[in-house]
């Protein structure tokens, strides 16, 4: 049958849709869905809040359109389908020495997912975001098919990358890749007191891939204090990781409570030594490490978690402190936890990225959560920053025109592509981001 | 020994998993169905993955004499030529029983097409004194149900041909495996009702190829539905008709 009818959440399972979903296996199939029963495409839902949700109505699920259509050794350029997944570009290339130029935290996402939200990295504060790494992109509109470049279609492109699946259904897309060294990582993981010395390990590194984790429980002159990983990949042999766990039931709500959160997190930064380790691992086990448990999301429970992730300018360091403070005072947040400086790289008009510092900070989705969010989201906006729609369940609009000036350009730009709205989604909705069109 | 696969009904998401595994390891595939396009942008990703050769034949069940072009190419590899059969068509039980004539076209493309197809090729693997027959069933072939009797018909004679061309190939040193999956996550399944325990087709193929190395004869995939079918083979008739499961 072509639809299926499922309830499915976004990864922080706190918010839920009940649509038509389609899962077209090949282009015939999804040409002719576009022509008679359109909708917006999804991919592995590995976004957090509503941007794959569709309540109501109909998606189309981009994951079995998953081929290698050409990649070309000279200039590293891949040319595939959306629905294949960082993970597998990663296993299959590395060994060939390539890797895609910017990889999220798991694998799972697809490339089509990572061109929507305009991804970034480990590396973000020297390669930039996913989308400044295209050689084109493929989008399908029930008018056909049309393959863009940021050079000959600017706006279009600007408003597919990071656009959320606003202007049609990518269906491939030409990646740049970046060579590298092989397919083992050595990691230097570092001990970082306190929160200037962490940021002082950020801006210092001049490694290709940093990364912070943050004790988001730890207060006082502990406070920010968490451990900085700095990598390169390389050529060796390690063991092969063993075979990926699954998380079977949806956890009781005291898995993730404070006290046994506060235990963890200190063994965790305990772990590493006072003067800092050297680690050489599969990439895989350095760029997605929570791959390995699948479906950990269940050990929030039921309700779900959000993830609040912001990014402020460098001079608002200050401020992102304070909102750190609030957090930990909150007594609510999670051992996912993460500090990276951004740079300048971002490739559309809605992409989340600034020159600065971004957090991300998981909540169990339960008492104060929402407000304390809320909370954070306008010590966010005051300043300067913004949040990242990809993880997003509870901004409200008004907020999110203020963080993204380019939203009029957007919503111009996605007017135009699909002035009937037939790809909009819950998030676009909650947040209004068509209304904004100038 | 190099070795090149006949992939018929390639557009299967089982195929396309067992065309990539076997791809990765060197092997040849030529893929094999309707739909070229799609088979196109296959070929392209077995060829990306290792293949030796990967290239996109047209085949469709109803029309045999186009069987003979696709084993002519296959005869220009060196080494063992193999087979696999994803071929088959499932139209629901309620649609055969008001158009009669849908039985023609379900046997067609689930047994005897492929056979035919085998039939033209068998003289090409005994030549070669080697090769592999992957065929794909169905659990739905092991006892008449009231929901698909037709298809599991079609599987079942299948199923008996299988067995016999795996007599014959024996006998040059051929192997044929017969493939039984239970409810497997493809397009011919996406968003029918009381589907349990699903399993994603690259467990199927990971199945198939563990047992074309250890030349199983007939396996379950997963390996469960065997004692589920042994159960359900062995509800006693008088019982099993009043059932509708
Ligand atoms: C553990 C974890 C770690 C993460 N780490 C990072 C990180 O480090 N950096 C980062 O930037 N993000 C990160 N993310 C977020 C994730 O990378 C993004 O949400 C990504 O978009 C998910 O891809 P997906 O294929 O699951 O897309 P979905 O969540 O299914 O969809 C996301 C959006 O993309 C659109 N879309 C998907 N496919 C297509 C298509 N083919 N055509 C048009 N539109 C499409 C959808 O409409 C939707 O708007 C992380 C997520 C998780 C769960
Ligand atoms: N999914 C299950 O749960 C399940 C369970 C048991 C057995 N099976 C069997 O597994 C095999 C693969 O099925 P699937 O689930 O992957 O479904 P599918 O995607 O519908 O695959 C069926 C394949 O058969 C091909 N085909 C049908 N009629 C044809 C014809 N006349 N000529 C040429 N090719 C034809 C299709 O090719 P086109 O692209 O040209 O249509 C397609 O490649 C089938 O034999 C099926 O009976 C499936």
């Amino acid at each position: 049958m072509t639809w299926k009818r499922i309830e499915y959440t976004g990864w922080g399972r706190a918010l839920t849709a009940e649509s038509e979903i389609a899962r077209p296996e090949r282009l015939s199939s999804l040409t002719k869905l576009l022509a008679e029963a359109p909708g917006p495409a999804i991919g592995n839902c590995r976004s957090y809040g509503d941007a794959c949700l569709n309540d109501g109505g109909r998606a189309l699920q981009m994951t079995r359109l998953d081929r290698y259509l050409a990649f070309d050794p000279e200039t590293g350029i891949l040319h595939v389908e959306a629905g294949a997944t960082i993970g597998d570009i990663a296993r299959d290339f590395a060994p060939r020495e390539w890797l895609p130029a910017v990889m999220p935290g798991t694998g799972f996402a697809t490339v089509g997912g990572c061109i929507a939200n305009d991804v970034h990295g480990k590396n973000h504060h020297i390669h930039g975001s996913f989308g400044q790494h295209l050689a084109s992109i493929t989008l399908m509109t029930p008018k056909g098919k049309k393959k863009i470049t940021p050079e000959r279609n600017a706006a279009l492109f600007k408003a597919t990358v990071g656009g959320m699946g606003q202007t049609g259904v990518i269906t491939s897309a030409e990646l740049k890749m970046m060579a590298c060294k092989g397919d083992i990582i050595t990691v230097t993981e570092r001990r970082a007191e306190d929160w200037d010395e962490h940021l002082t390990l950020l801006d210092n590194s001049r490694a290709t891939y940093t990364v912070g984790w943050i004790d988001a429980t730890a207060k006082g002159a502990a406070l920010g204090r968490g451990i900085v990983e700095e990598a390169e990949t390389g050529l060796g042999l390690v063991p092969p990781r063993k075979k990926a766990k699954s998380v079977p039931f949806d956890a009781p709500g005291f898995a993730l409570s404070s006290p046994v959160v506060k235990l963890f997190n200190t063994a965790y930064y305990r772990r590493v030594p006072d003067r800092g380790r050297t680690l050489v691992k599969p990439i895989t086990d350095f760029f997605f490490p929570l791959d390995r448990i699948h479906d950990w999301n269940r050990l929030y429970g039921k309700a779900g978690f959000h993830q609040f992730q912001c990014v402020v300018p460098l001079a608002s360091a200050p401020e992102l402190k304070e909102m750190l403070e609030l957090i930990a005072k909150a007594g609510l947040a999670s051992p996912l936890a993460v500090l990276k400086r951004m740079g300048k790289g971002r490739a559309g008009y809605m992409s989340f990225p600034m020159e600065g510092y971004t957090l991300a900070v998981d909540f169990p989705n339960r008492g104060r959560a929402a407000q304390v969010i809320a909370e954070l989201e306008k010590m966010c906006a005051a300043a300067g920053g913004r949040v990242y729609l990809a993880k997003d369940s509870l901004a409200t609009a008004a907020s999110v025109a203020k963080m993204y000036p380019e939203l009029p350009d957007y919503a111009a730009a996605v007017a135009k592509a699909d002035p009937e709205g037939i790809f909009t989604t819950d998030l676009v909705r909650r947040l209004n981001l068509r209304g904004g069109a100038a | 020994m190099t070795e090149t696969w006949i992939i018929l009904g390639a557009t299967s998401s089982m195929a396309r998993a067992l065309a990539r595994a076997v791809a990765a390891r060197g092997d040849g595939v030529l893929l094999a169905g309707r739909d070229m396009e799609d088979l196109k942008a296959l070929a392209a990703d077995c060829a990306l993955r290792g293949a030796r050769v990967a290239e996109a034949i047209a085949f469709d069940a109803r029309k045999p004499n186009g069987f003979k072009k696709i084993v002519d190419r296959a005869a220009r590899e060196e080494g063992m030529i193999s087979a696999a059969v994803f071929v088959g068509s499932m139209p629901p039980q309620s649609e055969i029983d008001a158009d009669p004539a849908l039985i023609e076209g379900t046997v067609n493309d689930s047994f005897s097409g492929p056979a035919m197809f085998l039939q033209t090729l068998a003289p090409l693997m005994e030549e070669r004194g080697g090769g592999t027959v992957v065929g794909v069933g169905s659990v739905a072939g092991d006892r008449g149900r009231i929901g698909n009797y037709v298809y599991g018909a079609a599987k079942a004679g299948f199923h008996t041909y299988l067995s016999g061309l795996r007599n014959r190939l024996t006998r040059s040193g051929g192997h044929v495996v017969t493939v039984k999956p239970g409810f497997v996550d493809t397009a011919m399944t996406w968003g029918i009702e009381g589907m349990f325990l699903v399993a994603p087709p690259s467990k199927v193929a990971e199945d198939i190829l563990k047992a074309v190395e250890k030349k199983k004869n007939v396996i379950y995939t997963p390996f469960f539905w065997r004692y589920i079918m042994l159960i359900i083979r062995h509800i006693p008739e008088p019982i099993f008709k009043k059932m509708s499961i």
